[in-house]
């Protein structure tokens, strides 16, 4: 017994079972089901699809650090994600080279440019994919039925494309499949333009046509359960996003039902459900405080609903949730929590930070 | 008490977080006394407030229970001999505190009886309010539960209170720490009695004896000792951290807040911990002095885990040995896991304050991989842990730039008790309350300057 082996140090002396990396592994692992799922519905495409986003988002982490002589930053796992969710918002015919040129723009521009994991201000995968729709226009709107009979046994045509070539039109091979009836087009863009109602349950479930992993709504509200469950993701983003997208629809559809979705539609198309679970859920780029959260879940669905109807795109999810996380900053800073035995009307902010 | 719906169910103060309990080492284990060492350290100032004036000198004997220091002035208090024996030498000593200072050492005959002889019967149904206080100074009674504030100072109601309700803190909402629900189920009479005390002293009209619900059956041994409609109660709360911080309790038990940089008394209430509260009980009808207090030994560090009556002065070490300290450890804390301060030496003793010993084993501190730094993630589990609903996540960030003073403007540094729910959850491993300290301490520094 020797007391120089006495450790000093401050209290507290104990942790919580949570740590940055556990958290993002298990949101890798809570994405791996609706990865599957994609790859079942659209085939070898999608697999590739996902490979190349996550390598490529990997990598361009990697690449930063050694350039910046900085410890490595990929084992906090958070650069998989973002990989995982930019192919999950991407056509499932998306050429790769240009999935790549995204990826790199996610990782690099929306995450490292930033600071790193913690500073970045909007959603990475969000940002390669805004710049997608800004750079690659036709590919990105280009839309494949799913469940093919030859997904596993080909891949799409436009996948391979030579890169910076533009991808073949997949008009004859869609037509070579000899599928009835696919327009080419997402539920969305068919109730938009065509005001043509999708089953809700094929919606539910998933077995409709869309980006890779943003088909299938009851997939997704699982997977964010398990995480919600964990406590490792805030139930109440999720909540207020999906309340207030199916609230402020479902005023527009009591109006005139012939001309606008149902609520339910509206909760169940398109890439509100992956973009309420997992993307408006991103801690980084969501705010802290109680009020601060629910404001900010509510803005993102108003804001997704007003684009679908009012807009002139046909999805709004990407645009709202980008918005609202540059908001995130201004509600943080609004919305300070009234602290226990506070008197008076709290000092409001000098300097800003 | 306001109807609420919260009191439907247990009540409890929002946010807090919930660690693992580890109780079970010595929850079940009665409080055992043990023999006296061969020498205590008994430092002048084991309270806070001005330090105790000796009266004795060097080789001069005493007698357990004699006063050997008396009280300088009102934040004061006296020191007995915790047994008998002679005074070897007066010198600096190590505290776990940190600075050393003047202590008396008391070499202890060997064979001495534990029987206190000292004291003197006193009827406390004929002392004023103000003859308990001054009573209560005699005793040398200071905070139990680790603050070691003088009690009677806390029980001189302040000009234009009105104090209602005496709370008694039994929450023990440290991990490991097990003194409280001991003394509980073992001196319920004593308690009762105390509390009586007290709210004589502070005119209160109600005496309020408040547990976490992972102690039901010290609410059942109180509730045994209590008359039929008595106004002494015994109520159980969440178990939850931090429970026992004495502004949570309030809110838990009472649905009352105390406003921000100011004491119960402002909203009626006088605050007891159950160790303190046993104690008076004890030792005031006989007019006797603070000798002894129970300490938990405890932790997977030790072998013999259990909670004993320690006479304060005990080094740690002669503690540690008696209960199988494995000696690999190299984690001493005093006082709880969440709250309580590493020791640098085993040579510092137990003082009044201290209720519990901590010996972590290397496997129980958090892993290399659970340590590593992150930068913040903004998940706002600190945001949902921290009682006082502040925001630990910008106050970091705010420390991190080193902005101290715009932490305390307007983000409200100073009602942080130092509590480290926020520190435990982040999943970053960022020190977030030792931020805090530091900027606390700076700031307190600059306002020093400026005077």
């Amino acid at each position: 017994m020797t007391d120089s082996a006495v450790q000093l140090k401050t209290s507290p002396h104990l942790r919580g079972a949570h740590s940055v990396d556990k958290i993002m592994r298990h949101v890798v692992y809570a994405l791996l089901p609706i990865c599957l799922f994609s790859v079942y519905q659209f085939g070898l495409s999608v697999l590739a699809l996902i490979l190349c986003c996550t390598l490529v988002c990997v990598g361009t982490e990697d690449l930063f650090c050694r350039l910046n002589r900085r410890p490595g930053t990929v084992g906090d796992w958070s650069a998989v994600i973002t990989g995982i969710l930019l192919a999950l918002i991407l056509p499932p015919s998306f050429p790769l080279w240009m999935a790549a040129v995204a990826s790199f723009v996610s990782i690099g521009v929306g995450k490292l440019f930033f600071g790193g994991l913690g500073f970045n201000v909007f959603n990475p995968a969000l940002v390669g994919r805004a710049f997608a729709q800004a750079a690659f226009t036709v590919p990105i709107t280009t839309w494949t039925p799913a469940m093919v009979h030859v997904r596993f046994r080909e891949f799409i045509p436009s996948t391979f494309t030579f890169p910076f070539a533009i991808p073949p039109d997949l008009r004859p091979w869609m037509d070579g499949l000899a599928i009835d009836g696919f327009t080419g087009a997402t539920p969305l863009a068919l109730m938009k333009f065509d005001h043509i109602d999708t089953e809700a349950a094929e919606l539910f479930v998933g077995t409709v046509a869309g980006s890779a992993g943003e088909t299938s709504s009851l997939l997704i509200l699982l997977c964010g359960c398990y995480l919600a469950f964990r406590k490792m993701l805030n139930w109440k983003i999720v909540a207020s996003v999906l309340g207030s997208a199916a609230l402020f629809s479902w005023i527009f559809w009591l109006k005139s039902p012939e001309l606008y979705p149902t609520p339910l539609f509206t909760l169940t198309s398109g890439g509100l459900m992956l973009g309420a679970v997992f993307m408006a859920t991103d801690m980084v780029s969501s705010p802290v405080t109680p009020m601060g959260i629910v404001l900010y879940g509510i803005l993102i669905g108003v804001v997704t609903v007003m684009i679908r109807l009012f807009g002139g795109l046909n999805e709004g999810v990407m645009y709202a949730i980008l918005l609202a996380n540059a908001a995130t900053p201004l509600l943080n800073d609004l919305t300070q929590p009234r602290i226990y035995g506070a008197t008076r009307k709290r000092k409001r902010k000098e300097v800003k930070a | 008490m306001t109807f609420n719906l919260t009191h439907l169910f247990r009540g409890s103060f929002s946010h807090g977080i919930h660690p693992a309990e580890n109780k079970h080492f010595t929850a079940d284990k009665p409080i055992r006394r043990l023999p006296f060492p061969e020498r205590l350290v008994l430092p002048l100032s084991m309270h806070a407030g001005k330090p105790s004036v000796t009266l004795v000198r060097k080789g001069q004997e005493v007698v357990r229970g004699e006063p050997i220091a008396r009280a300088d002035g009102f934040v004061s208090v006296p020191l007995h001999a915790p047994a008998s024996g002679v005074i070897s030498d007066i010198r600096l000593m190590p505290t776990a505190r940190g600075p050393r200072t003047l202590s008396l050492i008391l070499d202890v005959y060997a064979g001495d009886p534990q029987e206190v002889l000292y004291g003197a019967p006193v009827d406390l149904g004929e002392l004023s309010p103000d003859e308990i206080v001054t009573a209560v100074q005699n005793t040398g009674l200071v905070g139990l539960g680790g603050a070691a504030f003088p009690t009677h100072v806390k029980m001189k109601v302040p000009e234009g209170c009105q104090i209602d309700t005496i709370l008694i803190n039994g929450c023990e909402c440290e991990p490991f720490l097990t003194t409280d629900h001991r003394l509980m189920l073992e001196q319920a009479a004593d308690l009762v009695e105390g509390t009586r005390i007290l709210m004589r002293a502070m005119g209160a009209k109600r005496g309020i004896i408040a547990t976490e619900d992972n102690k039901l059956d010290a609410v059942e041994a109180i509730r045994k000792v209590l008359k039929p409609n008595d106004d002494v109660s015994a109520v159980a709360v969440e178990t939850k951290y931090p429970q026992g911080a004495e502004k949570m309790l309030i809110k838990s038990v009472l649905n009352r807040e105390v406003p921000g940089g100011q004491f119960p008394s402002a909203v009626g209430v006088g605050v007891f911990n159950v160790a303190t509260t046993a104690q008076m009980g004890q030792l005031m009808p006989m007019q006797r002095g603070v000798i002894e207090r129970v300490v938990t030994v405890t932790g997977p560090g030790v072998q013999r885990p259990g909670n004993f009556m320690v006479p304060i002065g005990t080094p740690i070490r002669w503690l540690l040995e008696t209960c199988g300290f494995t000696g690999g450890a190299r984690h001493l804390i005093m006082g709880g896991p969440m709250m309580g301060g590493t020791v640098s030496s085993l040579d510092v003793p137990i003082t009044k304050g201290c209720g519990g010993l901590l010996v972590l084993s290397e496997h129980q501190l958090t892993s290399e991989e659970q340590m590593r730094r992150y930068p913040c993630i903004s998940c706002a589990a600190c945001v949902e842990a921290c009682p006082m609903h502040l925001n630990p996540c910008e106050l970091g960030r705010l420390a991190y730039k080193g902005q101290y003073e715009t932490m305390a403007e307007s983000y409200h540094l100073n009602d942080c008790f130092e509590c480290g729910s926020c520190s435990y959850v982040c999943p970053a491993a960022i020190p977030l309350v030792q931020y805090f300290r530091i900027a606390k301490s700076s700031n307190r520094e600059k306002v020093a300057k400026a005077s």
